[in-house]
């Protein structure tokens, strides 16, 4: 397949830019900051609902529009530029992503169409440690009747405290499940944190929950390739608002050393930042391939998904944070200041390149996969 | 419409992979290990083979020496998708180019752009036969990075030009039987606008060759010395004093060459090789700060190929990709020498040998020293980057 956008998915990334610098400029993120730490603001998730951006990669038979993750990556990735906090990651990326990969009918059918609509919030609940090690979950379900009752510990659940149903993944005697769980449940304890890039991320203790037998995604199929696919296509959507913001740094960064005067001339006119610039520029050149290899590759139901999705991790991670280190440097003093937007591209870096495993974790993944 | 072009370039596959698979010798389909595997042509040409003639005919008779030029000019006269398509069936079995030519790859291009009509059939044709083998004049000792600021001279003696000076870095000069030069023709105008671009034949008397060794050893490179040469007036291509615009158009042919754009060489895997020679320990490279740079290094590269895929198909459908040929060339080089570094590092104590002995005939350490130079030739990675900084990034002077 070629690597240029069609024309349709063009148009659609270009009305999304058009929406978010209309309705959630950087600026919107600062004013959701301080308010409190808002974690997103309902009037812009409804307009994204309004303009079927949550539609775009559920099927047609769920009343969706079929439309493809290249296009969902083109709003995450305009999403990057303008930092704009939605439930889309957690609950479109990731939740929905998982439940279209579920081979249960019942579930699918209601969930969808709920999940579209934007009305129910869900998001997944995987992390148990400090790091993201996908490989050891000791969270625990066991039959009983005609439930499962669920133990464990979760971190670093996005958005926990606006979800209402959390796709809990667990162990169910000695392979991975993943259970839809309402929120509300007696014994889900859920604890938000604030983060540095003032998102909220959650740590949820589940004690003795109980889940009915029927809210099981993993029928049969196993389990852990519902998890796996769905790592891949939320490590590959998380790249693509890496990629938005990266080019947001960068080119707010080109465009203060254009202006800013030091000894009397123009500082990007030194060859000091003029090599750096485009040594970045070189790199953002990478980025952009691999983000829509990527994309691609979920489209086609590609066989080399994942090592796709770890290359794009892995450099997205990489890239991204030079360029908001790079940001912050070419801007001097008033860079390290809160009077202007660049610092909110470092602190949210320093988050995202985490999630889902960071640059390290993928490179390692990718020689695993070679054998090396 | 469509399905007849689509069937057309596929019945143009198939018969193209029957030919060569009848046609191409199997030790044609090798990889090329040192300049004996490559046919240069020339006034006095050397086949290292009978393959290697037999191969380089057959292609001659077929118009496959350079598929995508017009008939006219010696050509196969094949539109882009099946030039594609023969580019592809030729690299699926490895099959060598015919004919190694700075004519086809450089020289080739600027005539076809800046040349008449008569000097087009005149000396394309030639290439294409490999009858004449090309070098390029460009580099001078006193203009390496500061290429227009080069002094070798042409007099305008009325029936012809005087040409006094010298060039460096002349690959092949001391083999070659032409060589297309940068020459000064106003010395009173500002250095980007008196300089003519013109071909002399190597036989001229006058013309003198010595032989470069560099820290990797023998090498092509040479350096040209022209003693009052007389070159006649119809070798200037082009207008007069207007070779700048020439060299600019034939720079980004050589850096994209040197950044590995189009090559059909397959580079073996660094893994591959890392996990052939180094040890294991419990199932990963033992080093494990050497695996995570050779996990690193196959990302960029792997995505570098992609890139180079996205970017000339973005070219091809018209959306200008700005100054491509810089990017490439600084990426591509920037990968190639950290590529050798890591061969150096994964062959350990047995990748310092430089004299073959009767076991070993291996280059890995001549290879990394001639690395050096792919980050400086054809414009240094500064060059390169002061290129997309001004040019893409619009960074003011």
């Amino acid at each position: 397949m070629s690597l240029i956008l069609t024309e349709e998915q063009r148009m659609l990334k270009e009305s999304a830019s058009e929406f978010l610098l209309t309705n959630a400029p950087l600026e919107s993120f600062r004013k959701l900051r301080d308010n409190n730490y808002q974690s997103y603001d309902p009037k812009v998730w409804e307009g994204f609902v309004e303009m079927g951006w949550t539609a775009l990669t559920i099927p047609e038979n769920y009343g969706g529009l079929d439309f493809g993750y290249i296009g969902l990556g083109q709003i995450l990735e305009e999403t990057g530029k303008t930092l704009t906090k939605s439930p889309l990651i957690s609950s479109i990326l990731l939740s929905a992503s998982a439940i279209r990969l579920s081979d249960n009918e019942t579930l699918k059918s209601k969930w969808l169409p709920e999940l579209m609509n934007g009305k129910t919030l869900m998001s997944v609940a995987l992390d148990e440690k400090s790091f993201f090690d996908p490989d050891s979950i000791e969270s625990r379900a066991v039959v009983s009747g005609d439930n499962f009752i669920i133990n464990g510990k979760k971190k670093m659940v996005i958005d926990a405290c606006d979800s209402n149903y959390l796709i809990v993944v667990a162990r169910l005697n000695d392979s991975i499940s993943l259970f839809l769980v309402d929120s509300k449940s007696e014994g889900v304890n859920i604890k938000t944190d604030i983060l540095m890039d003032a998102g909220s991320y959650s740590s949820i203790n589940l004690d003795n929950v109980n889940v009915p037998v029927k809210n099981q995604l993993d029928i049969e199929i196993d389990g852990g390739v519902i998890l796996n696919s769905m790592l891949g296509i939320g490590a590959i959507g998380l790249s693509c608002e890496m990629l938005g913001s990266v080019q947001a740094a960068f080119n707010q960064t080109i465009e203060y050393i254009k202006e800013r005067q030091q000894f009397g001339t123009k500082i990007g006119s030194y060859q000091g930042l003029q090599h750096r610039a485009a040594d970045l520029f070189c790199e953002i050149e990478l980025c952009k391939s691999i983000v829509l290899k990527a994309l691609q590759s979920i489209d086609d139901e590609h066989e080399n998904l994942l090592q796709y999705a770890h290359l794009a991790k892995a450099k997205l991670g990489e890239v991204l944070k030079q360029t908001s280190n790079e940001a912050i440097q070419m801007h001097g003093g008033i860079g390290v200041t809160d009077d202007v937007n660049i610092g909110f591209y470092l602190k949210r870096a320093r988050v995202i390149q985490r999630l889902l495993g960071d640059t390290n974790y993928h490179l390692n993944c990718i020689a695993k996969q070679k054998g090396y | 419409m469509e399905t007849t072009l689509k069937e057309e370039l596929g019945n143009f596959r198939s018969e193209t992979r029957v030919w060569l698979e009848g046609n191409c010798p199997m030790s044609m389909r090798q990889p090329v290990k040192s300049s004996n595997d490559m046919y240069w042509g020339g006034r006095n040409p050397k086949f290292s083979s009978e393959d290697q003639k037999i191969w380089f005919e057959k292609m001659l008779e077929k118009r496959w020496v350079v598929p995508y030029w017009e008939k006219k000019y010696g050509g196969g006269g094949l539109g882009p998708e099946k030039n594609n398509i023969l580019t592809q069936e030729m690299s699926r079995l490895g099959c060598r180019k015919p004919l190694y030519s700075f004519g086809i790859a450089m020289l080739g291009p600027a005539l076809l752009k800046f040349a008449t009509e008569e000097q087009k059939l005149r000396y394309l044709p030639e290439i294409v036969e490999g009858k004449i083998w090309w070098c390029q004049g460009y580099s001078e000792p006193n203009a390496g990075s500061d290429l227009a600021g080069l002094q070798t001279k042409a007099e305008d003696k009325g029936d012809h030009y005087l040409i006094n000076g010298s060039k460096v870095w002349t690959s092949y000069a001391d083999n070659s039987d032409w060589i297309f030069c940068l020459v000064r023709t106003d010395s009173k105008a500002s250095k980007h606008n008196g300089i003519s671009f013109i071909l002399i034949d190597m036989l001229t008397e006058g013309i003198n060759v010595r032989p470069i060794k560099l820290i990797s050893g023998k090498s092509p490179f040479c350096e040209t010395f022209f003693d009052n040469v007389k070159v006649p007036k119809s070798n200037l291509v082009g207008t007069l004093n207007n070779g700048w615009t020439i060299a600019k158009y034939l720079l980004t042919h050589e850096r994209q060459m040197i950044g590995g754009v189009g090559g059909t060489d397959i580079k073996r895997e660094i893994s591959e090789i890392a996990k052939n020679q180094l040890s294991f320990s419990s199932g990963q490279l033992k080093d494990s700060f050497l695996r995570g740079q050779i996990a690193k290094f196959e990302m960029d590269e792997n995505i570098f190929e992609l890139t180079i895929q996205r970017i000339m198909e973005e070219d091809r459908s018209g959306k200008q990709a700005a100054a491509l040929s810089s990017f490439f060339k600084y990426y591509g080089t920037e990968l190639n020498i950290k590529r050798e570094e890591l061969l150096m590092q994964i062959g350990g104590n047995d990748a310092l040998l430089w004299v073959p002995n009767d076991d070993n005939d291996a280059d890995t350490a001549r290879k990394f020293c001639r690395s050096k130079g792919n980050t400086i030739e054809g414009g240094t990675s500064e060059i390169q980057l002061n290129i997309i900084a001004k040019r893409v990034l619009n960074l003011p002077s």
